[in-house]
């Protein structure tokens, strides 16, 4: 379903800021993997994401989604086939704009958007039934400006409008750093039920080992821009988070430095 | 005074087709775009020119906005295509539209006395002797028209992509939003928008000058001001806006001639303009400084 392949992508080069993030790394997922992401800080998990979701252009290298080669697409036209959340809860959803208006433009994403009205009765029907399956209250609040939600409200509200359009691919980028324990466990909870009920194909960045064992069936360990672990099927369902930093020091010749994760 | 206040009121109308212009960039897409100061001007010229040449003055109108969409489009792409920063591509676009401006004149001012108006025209039409209502006739039917056609497009797909865009960028190109085109799209309206109202304001004060769009940023701001703090401060229906931003602008009007009468030298009036813009966008800062201080008097009390 999506097959990076050997991307390099260094960040102001020439400059004394100089920043090889992705060093030739390659991924391929077969349809309805559901991948997690760790890796310390500077890894280039997020640029991973990124480039698939094209918010910049890659130095070397090709990325394939559902067989179309999509390296050269800008942002707004691959967005067709990627849902996304992001860590920032501000950041997926257009705070000045009510929840039915942000959802229906969710609708279109991948459609031509024309003069004809921009949501109809039969869509709002619709998104109450959606927003009441997350048991959140968000039904009844259709026409409330999105700004007034709460990071946790605004993540699954941004995950719903990530996958209302069923994307080929959805990323996940950190989604539930910035909510507290219990919030986050919730968004965690909604975003498995979704990815398991649509069969989504999604890669989830997490500074947390545990959410990383606990969810999808994949899980990958990068470094320095580069994938350095593997682990799916078995070894992943029987996976410790001490395995996981033993094989992190096997694998990079180095501690594991990232005290959120051990300790988040 | 009654003559005053009804001048105030339809020349307060015309302004308000500006003012929803300047909404439309100010607040929906975010941007403070200077380009109204030139496309103000472009729109009475175009008019002007074209009224003076002996044509119909509502086909010379319809020229004019194309002439302000034109102009919109030239800062939209400064912006989209060449990464000029907004405010910066406006106030180039405003530089240019000084010089064309000079170029469709042939002069720097062109006055249309004697001429046939939009206001003639519906004066006749219908009979009316009073110059100041057929003004107002026209000003609200415009006005009216305008704020429909403002309130459908915002709600139509495309219109939801421009809000989206200038709301949150980012979430917009992800959901599918070509936000280079969205940009474009709410500055060629916005700025066709204005230059019919300088069409307009042309026609009713008889001549079209190179120099009136100068401070009309500061007036559109000022209209939208008060028209958002008096009349839309809680509210969420798109209607009560646009309706709020059009009386804002027709109460600046009436504010202005009465300080005017009051006795107030024309010279400063633009000095006060500025001065209402800059304490009514200190407010919050004001509120929130007020709040403070008599928090800590009354935690001094104790």
């Amino acid at each position: 379903m999506l097959k990076i392949d050997s991307v390099f992508k260094t960040f102001n080069p020439g400059t004394i800021n100089e920043n090889r993030v992705l060093n030739g790394i390659s991924l391929h997922l077969e349809e309805g993997d559901f991948v997690t992401v760790i890796g310390g800080n500077g890894a280039g998990k997020s640029t991973m994401l990124n480039s698939v979701a094209g918010v910049f252009p890659v130095d070397f290298g090709t990325i394939t989604i559902d067989g179309k080669d999509v390296t050269k697409l800008s942002e707004y036209k691959r967005a067709s086939l990627i849902g996304r959340v992001f860590q920032d809860p501000m950041t997926g959803t257009a705070a000045s704009m009510n929840i039915e208006d942000n959802l229906a433009l969710a609708f279109r994403r991948g459609r031509k958007r024309t003069l004809r009205w921009g949501i109809t009765a039969k869509e709002r029907k619709e998104y109450r039934a959606l927003l009441a399956s997350l048991g959140l209250g968000l039904e009844t609040r259709l026409s409330d400006k999105v700004g007034l939600l709460s990071g946790g409200q605004r993540q699954a509200l941004t995950l719903l409008m990530a996958t209302l359009v069923k994307p080929k691919i959805l990323l996940l980028d950190e989604h539930t750093a910035a909510l507290d324990p219990k919030t986050a466990a919730k968004v965690l909870e909604i975003s498995d039920r979704i990815i398991k009920q649509d069969n989504l194909t999604a890669i989830m960045v997490t500074h947390n080992m545990r959410d990383a064992i606990a969810h999808g069936n994949r899980l990958i360990m990068m470094n320095k821009g580069q994938i350095i672990l593997d682990i799916k099927g078995e070894e992943k369902n029987s996976l410790t988070v001490e395995q996981l930093l033993g094989k992190f020091a096997e694998a990079a010749g180095e501690e594991f430095t990232s005290d959120s994760a051990i300790l988040g | 005074m009654g003559a005053i206040i009804l001048g105030a009121i339809s020349l307060g109308t015309l302004w308000a087709i500006m003012t929803l212009g300047v909404y439309i960039t100010y607040k929906i897409l975010d941007i403070a775009d200077l380009t109204v100061e030139g496309s103000i001007a472009t729109g009475a010229a175009v008019a002007a020119h074209f009224i003076v040449g002996g044509m119909n003055p509502w086909l010379a109108t319809g020229i004019a906005i194309l002439a302000g969409m034109l102009a919109g489009l030239a800062t939209g792409l400064l912006h989209t295509k060449l990464r000029i920063p907004p405010l910066l591509a406006g106030i180039l676009t405003m530089i240019a539209l000084y010089s064309i401006n000079l170029r469709i004149m042939g002069k720097s001012n062109i006055p249309l006395l004697r001429t046939n108006t939009v206001y003639t025209g519906v004066a006749t039409a219908f009979g009316i002797a009073d110059k100041n209502l057929s003004i107002l006739i026209v000003g609200l039917i415009c006005a009216f028209l305008v704020s429909v056609f403002v309130y459908w497009f915002f709600g139509t797909e495309i219109g939801s992509a421009v809000r989206a865009t200038g709301s949150n960028p980012q979430m917009a190109r992800a959901q599918g939003i070509n936000t280079s085109t969205t940009i474009n799209i709410g500055l060629v309206i916005s700025n066709g928008l204005v230059a019919f109202s300088g069409a307009l304001i042309a026609q009713n004060q008889s001549f079209a000058d190179v120099q009136m769009g100068t401070g009309s940023i500061v007036i559109g701001l000022a209209s939208l001001i008060i028209g958002e703090v008096l009349f839309a401060m809680k509210t969420n229906s798109f209607k009560r806006v646009i309706l709020a931003v059009c009386l804002g602008a027709i109460l600046y009007r009436v504010i202005i001639a009465l300080v005017l009468k009051a006795g107030m030298n024309p010279n400063d009036l633009k000095l006060f303009t500025a001065i209402t813009v800059a304490v009514c966008l200190a407010l919050p800062v004001g509120r929130e400084y007020f709040m403070t201080v008599t928090k800590s008097l009354k935690r001094g009390e104790k």
